[in-house]
């Protein structure tokens, strides 16, 4: 694989201040549902870390941004692949790359 | 062999979203041990046609934790008769399986599943590597040179079954208590008012029902989302294979969780392979040439002379995975709103006892004994039902 996958992009409340329910739902909860969402990638042959916008419905990857974008703050996430129309078509596919 | 039904009723004592095994194991359980026949099972596609129809119908109970023993345990039970029961042949074929070490940890996790599966009463031995060779004549017992293989966990109730005809046999069985299953039925919606379930929306019209049952696999978070729920539910696909039948060679169920393989020989001849989940998330079925290419050289490393058979088809199905590789069982903070989910890579064997303990907690309203290691709020807890060391391959 060119590419590792690293898991959605989840910000994580803080530790002193949230509650236990807080806590145990960042710890164990996902958003299974397929959509738009940020993740973590790694190119393997570099190392280098960064965040991608891919529809899970269909593999596509829509953007990326550098790491350093997780801690700036993610732009908001709105509609579908599908709905994006020319962007979904312009996006290459990560995963597929073997 | 079903009721064709062109009328959805205007409400059903119980709703039951997937006709696959889990949902209609739940519906034939519910119609046969707690006379509740007023139900709709609405499936989106067609019976059988999901995880129930693209698994690779091995059924077990070496597990590693005391919940998930007792669970397959009893599930091993249940399909004995089965078959009897639906006056249908399963073609449950028990074979023995074998789990391979081929390091020390590994020998060492075998002899921990098999000392758990022992005080259960369930029949796993660790053996050594004289045994393996003597149970499987055929395997390359250093697997190319670079995977010897040490040992393994030998599970004599290990059996395969016609997955197809579970799904029937069940279906049939609810069918004829007069329970209703509706095909090309999609579940749109779920109503919930005031913290309880009153019904559901789907592409034929509402429906209300005190009682819903999801059992839908790959879709569970889709569903989930329609009432406000929350789990660790996550989607990856997990494909698989067969090759040409080609004539009896291999009897026993072989899985290496180091070389990534489960293959069992079907009673046609066909070799059913399978590996590991693809490692990212995918809402789709597709296939990908990456994993004939990684299967076919495992399997080569343990069976060389297999070099000139053909692949003849390969598929994928979407599972719902959990933290733990534990599924997720029982009821939910939504009332009425049941969940048979998180069955992941390993829901098949399951369906019997699945369906046992769901509908009795549908019928009750509380949770069975058996799947209380399972509850949604174990994760809340921090009390997981660590499964993974069970799980056929490396994840």
């Amino acid at each position: 694989m060119e590419f590792a996958y690293g898991g959605e992009v989840r910000v994580s409340p803080d530790p002193d201040t949230c509650s236990d329910a807080q806590w145990s739902a960042y710890v164990f909860n996902r958003s299974g549902s397929p959509g738009l969402k940020y993740e973590w990638w790694c190119h393997t042959a570099s190392g280098y870390w960064f965040i991608a916008l891919r529809d899970t419905a269909n593999d596509v990857v829509l953007r990326t941004l550098p790491a350093a974008a997780a801690r700036e703050g993610l732009p908001p996430v709105t509609g579908s692949g599908a709905a994006m129309g020319s962007a979904a078509a312009e996006g290459a596919t990560l995963g597929g790359v073997p | 062999m079903f009721t064709f039904r062109d009328v959805l009723r205007p409400s059903y004592d119980v709703v039951i979203i997937g006709a696959g095994g889990h949902g209609l194991a739940a519906a034939y359980y519910l119609a046969r041990d707690h006379g509740i026949t007023n139900v709709a099972v609405l499936e989106k596609g067609y019976i059988g046609g999901g995880n129930t129809g693209r698994n690779t119908t091995i059924i077990r109970s070496n597990y590693l934790t005391p919940e998930g023993v007792k669970f397959y345990d009893e599930s091993v039970r249940l399909w004995q008769d089965l078959g009897e029961d639906f006056d249908l042949n399963l073609f449950y074929s028990t074979r023995g399986h074998y789990t391979l070490a081929h390091t020390d940890a590994a020998m060492r996790t075998m002899r921990w599943r098999a000392e758990v599966n022992k005080h259960f009463g369930v029949r796993s031995e660790a053996v050594d590597a004289a045994f393996v060779a003597r149970g499987i004549p055929s395997i390359d017992m250093s697997c190319g040179g670079h995977a010897p293989i040490l040992g393994a966990l030998f599970h004599e109730p290990g059996a395969i079954a016609r997955h197809d005809a579970v799904a029937w046999g069940y279906g049939r069985g609810a069918d004829r208590r007069g329970v209703e299953i509706h095909q090309q039925t999609e579940v749109t919606g779920i109503r919930v008012t005031g913290g309880k379930v009153v019904g559901v929306d789907t592409n034929r019209g509402h429906i209300a029902a005190p009682k819903v049952l999801c059992a839908v696999a790959g879709y569970t978070p889709r569903l989930l989302d329609m009432v406000g729920l929350k789990t660790p539910i996550y989607i990856h696909p997990l494909q698989a294979m067969v090759s040409e039948p080609v004539k009896p060679w291999l009897d026993p169920i072989i899985v290496s969780g180091s070389l990534h393989v489960y293959v069992s020989q079907t009673a046609r001849g066909e070799l059913v392979m399978g590996a590991s989940l693809d490692p990212y998330e995918l809402h789709q079925s597709r296939s990908t040439l990456d994993f004939v290419e990684g299967l076919s050289a495992h399997m080569l490393d343990m069976f060389p002379f297999l070099s000139e058979v053909k692949v003849n088809r390969q598929w994928a199905g979407l599972s719902d995975m959990t933290p733990d590789f534990a599924p997720i069982m029982g009821v939910t903070p939504v009332e009425g709103f049941y969940l048979d989910a998180g069955w992941g890579t390993w829901g098949f064997k399951a369906t019997p006892v699945c369906g046992k303990t769901m509908s009795q907690t549908v019928a009750t309203g509380r949770n069975h004994p058996l799947i209380e290691g399972f509850t949604m709020d174990r994760f809340a807890r921090y009390q997981l039902t660590g499964e993974k060391g069970a799980a056929s391959v490396g994840h």
